[in-house]
């Protein structure tokens, strides 16, 4: 294995020169058969070299089975190279990427076009949409301009009456170059920037953003710093799940888990404010360790609000899955099968919901999940309801871990000093957020400097889920499955 | 004369309360204080002194119909009598005409939906256009079972018919009827679990998605519709659930005004205590509908 990849595990950085560097049909043979071996793809993306002309194709995969990741990579010259995706779907939207980026051609995508538009010679949602000819059929255009508070986003469906044939979505709206802006690892705004890469998953992306620092710079966060981490990433996925649900619930009028569930998910909010000052947690996680401490009295009254908070959200969530309306609503609505999840890539409770067990926390643990297990949820159904269902068990999950780490903190400092990166090094750092894996990895130059990053949202992966989730519905399930997924337009477009 | 008068009072004054009375039903369920009584009140003088934009691609249609939608209900709501009192506008076969006038007015906001070319809008026309076709012999088997009850074709004396005979009266056949015309309401006044009034989504509106383009006093007459029809149907069903009287006049009034805001209470709660449908399965329901009052007058038939 050791010359097709190298092998490494999350959160560890490696030098450059020990990725091996294939030729590109040695390349595409690997990670061929790494997918089929039940791998997946966790990045691809490409990175200037030295010589004019030619780009090198980074590639990282994931092999759950044996919590390792590998690194591979191949050098393009010229324009163009054979592309992968019809034997490999996962990658369409990565070669997209990569084609608007550095202006390769992945010969043979099967839909190649702009991604985020980030040239400014073409404006975004526009080019050319999947048609679907016909008299009885028609086309319905939604946004980018809502009718709900969202951000902006391009929805076409190709439509027969109400059963929607085809969904193509068109992102691109929020693109804001923030991988550049991230800077070189001595910037002291980076943080603050990954902080707003997608602005509900501020602490998982912040994590993600210092652990490839850390990788980088050969330190660990101190242990309290790591417990505090860990209780605040799930602090996030309990509010955004509880929110979730009382959203899922609003868009098919059930009132009572919606108006309960916004206020719960205030209650959450408010729970990481207690530890670190910003609801959304902000300023609490900062590069060798944490912003803020979390010291007897205040892990007391953690312990309390949350067991409030546990006993509203079960009471307002068992409403929810005790209804038959809600259940004849939520049941074989946009169903997404496991072999089809796995196909695309998919992460997070929405692959967790059609079946594919893969969850950062279980399968790559890193910081205090390595000593304190969550056990993974999973359903197999696929539906609407399945992927409300598996965010239920993750509250539930998230609280317990949350009420036996906090009552047993562990002593000593908060943050250690990084120092100085090492040049030429690649690191990986994946983090189960609660929308999913959401994925940094940083290479730095000769000199120590961060020279490439590259950010790859769990929305990245699920997006294409949706509009495959929409095949042969209704299109007026289209707002019930869209909050099932509920993923993030700025996180995808960067 | 007086009670036509109350009559046509009540019926132009009361509507929007009613949706104001729903509405804190609904924020009671869910722990939240809710708008206030008279919102919609608020809302019409708000709309109507507001500014109208009238989309250039439009024709007379779309800003003739709300008034004409508006027309067409109130004087609906004359041919329908209310608690034991006479109608203001009363002939035979004027139930005939009920029906058909709420036609009309669905006619000419559908028509409007589809002036403005909107695709969200003519999916919204198809829609409605659909489930009235399923609802409308829910309604003419009601009105059928009425008719035989009281052998007159007047709607008025149809209503009256389980109150006037009263423990002669065909209960079952009543009680199939009233399951049926009010699974009818809550469709024509596109409630919850057919249409969700609150909904900002515009994939999956019925009602809400044909008048997007109105605004401004246009579609305060909308609105003002939409609560008159409430307020119709709901007294219409009054008849069948309720067929009691006082004697007097004063009393019968204040007990009309009670139901009424009774049936929006209970309105309120089944929006509270159940989710919508899904799209496809609201035929169904009105199909239902259909039988349950199929059934009424199949059982007073056979009697």
């Amino acid at each position: 294995m050791n010359n097709k990849m190298r092998v490494t595990s999350n959160l560890s950085a490696v030098e450059r020169r020990q990725i091996p560097r294939h030729d590109m049909e040695t390349f595409r043979r690997i990670v061929a058969e790494a997918l089929s071996a039940g791998q997946r793809v966790v990045s691809f993306f490409g990175c200037k070299t030295g010589d004019a002309g030619t780009t090198e194709l980074l590639m990282v995969l994931a092999d759950d089975a044996n919590s390792t990741v590998g690194l591979l990579s191949t050098v393009v010259n010229g324009s163009r190279f054979e592309s992968m995706t019809p034997a490999c779907p996962q990658l369409h939207l990565f070669e997209r990427e990569i084609f608007e980026q550095f202006s390769l051609r992945p010969e043979g995508h099967p839909w190649l076009k702009p991604v985020r538009y980030p040239h400014g010679d073409m404006p975004a949602g526009t080019g050319d949409f999947y048609r679907v000819e016909g008299e009885a059929v028609h086309e319905v255009a939604v946004g980018p301009v809502h009718a709900g508070i969202i951000e902006p986003g391009h929805f076409r469906f190709q439509c027969h009456g109400e059963e929607v044939f085809h969904l193509e979505i068109a992102l691109g709206y929020q693109y804001r170059g923030i991988e550049e802006a991230l800077g070189n690892g001595a910037n002291p705004r980076g943080v603050h920037l990954a902080e707003t890469i997608a602005g509900d998953t501020s602490i998982g992306h912040s994590m993600a953003y210092c652990q490839t620092l850390e990788a980088l710079a050969g330190r660990e966060a101190p242990v309290k710093a790591q417990v505090i981490r860990a209780i605040l990433l799930e602090l996030e996925r309990l509010a955004n799940h509880t929110g979730d649900l009382g959203a899922l619930s609003g868009d098919i009028a059930f009132l009572p888990t919606a108006s309960f569930n916004g206020r719960i998910r205030g209650d959450f909010l408010n729970m990481t404010a207690l530890l670190c000052g910003n609801r959304f947690g902000r300023g609490a996680v900062r590069p060798g360790g944490v912003g803020c401490d979390l010291e007897y009295a205040r892990a007391k009254s953690l312990q309390k609000a949350l067991a409030q908070g546990m006993a509203d959200v079960r009471n307002a969530v068992e409403l929810l899955f005790d209804t038959p309306s809600v259940l004849a609503r939520f049941e074989h609505t946009g169903t997404v099968p496991a072999s089809v999840a796995s196909a695309f890539g998919a992460v997070g409770p929405a692959a967790r919901a059609s079946g594919v067990a893969q969850d950062i926390r279980t399968d790559h643990p890193s910081g205090f999940f390595r000593f304190a297990q969550i056990p993974m949820m999973t359903c197999d159904t696929g539906d609407v309801y399945a992927r409300a269902y598996v965010r239920w068990l993750e509250i539930q999950q998230s609280v317990r871990f949350i009420e036996e780490v906090a009552c047993d903190l562990p002593d000593g400092i908060l943050r250690t000093e990084l120092g100085p990166l090492r040049p030429d090094h690649v690191a990986v750092s994946m983090v189960e957020g609660w929308r999913g894996q959401l994925t940094h990895v940083a290479i730095t130059d000769a000199e120590g400097r961060i020279c490439r990053r590259k950010v790859t949202d769990p929305s990245f992966h699920n997006w294409s889920l949706l509009a495959y989730a929409l095949r042969n519905q209704q299109i007026s399930d289209f707002p019930l499955c869209n909050k099932s997924f509920n993923l993030s337009y700025c996180g995808h477009d960067l | 004369m007086i009670n036509s008068f109350i009559h046509i009072i009540l019926l132009l004054l009361l509507p929007p309360l009613l949706l104001g009375v729903i509405n804190k039903t609904k924020a009671l369920f869910a722990g939240r204080r809710g708008p206030p009584l008279l919102q919609l009140y608020y809302d019409l003088f708000k709309l109507a002194r507001k500014d109208v934009v009238i989309s250039q691609v439009t024709t007379w249609i779309f800003s003739a119909a709300p008034a004409i939608t508006l027309v067409a209900i109130i004087l609906a709501g004359l041919l329908v009598p209310m608690g034991p009192f006479q109608a203001p506008v009363v002939f035979a076969g004027d139930m005939i005409l009920f029906a058909y006038l709420l036609g009309v007015g669905r006619f000419f906001t559908t028509a409007a939906a589809l002036d403005t070319g909107s695709a969200f809008e003519g999916m919204g026309a198809s829609r409605e256009v659909t489930f009235a076709c399923l609802s409308e012999p829910a309604l003419f088997f009601a009105l059928l079972v009425l008719a035989r009850i009281s052998g007159s074709l007047e709607l008025t004396a149809m209503l009256h018919a389980p109150m006037t005979i009263g423990s002669q009266a065909p209960v079952a056949s009543l009680v199939l009827v009233a399951v049926g015309v009010f699974i009818l309401m809550l469709t024509e006044s596109c409630r919850v679990p057919v249409d969700d009034p609150n909904t900002h989504l515009e994939l999956t509106m019925i009602h809400e998605v044909m008048v997007l383009d109105h605004s401004g006093p246009l579609l305060g007459l909308i609105l003002y519709g939409a609560s008159l029809k409430l307020f119709v149907l709901c007294a219409l069903l009054l008849h069948i659930v309720f067929p009691f009287s006082v004697g007097s006049a004063l009393p019968d009034w204040l007990l009309f005004v009670a139901e009424m805001l009774f049936m929006a209470s209970v309105i309120g709660v089944i929006e509270s205590v159940m989710a919508r449908l899904q799209m496809r399965h609201v035929p169904h329901l009105l199909i239902a509908a259909t039988l349950f009052c199929g059934f009424g007058f199949v059982l007073l038939m056979r009697s």
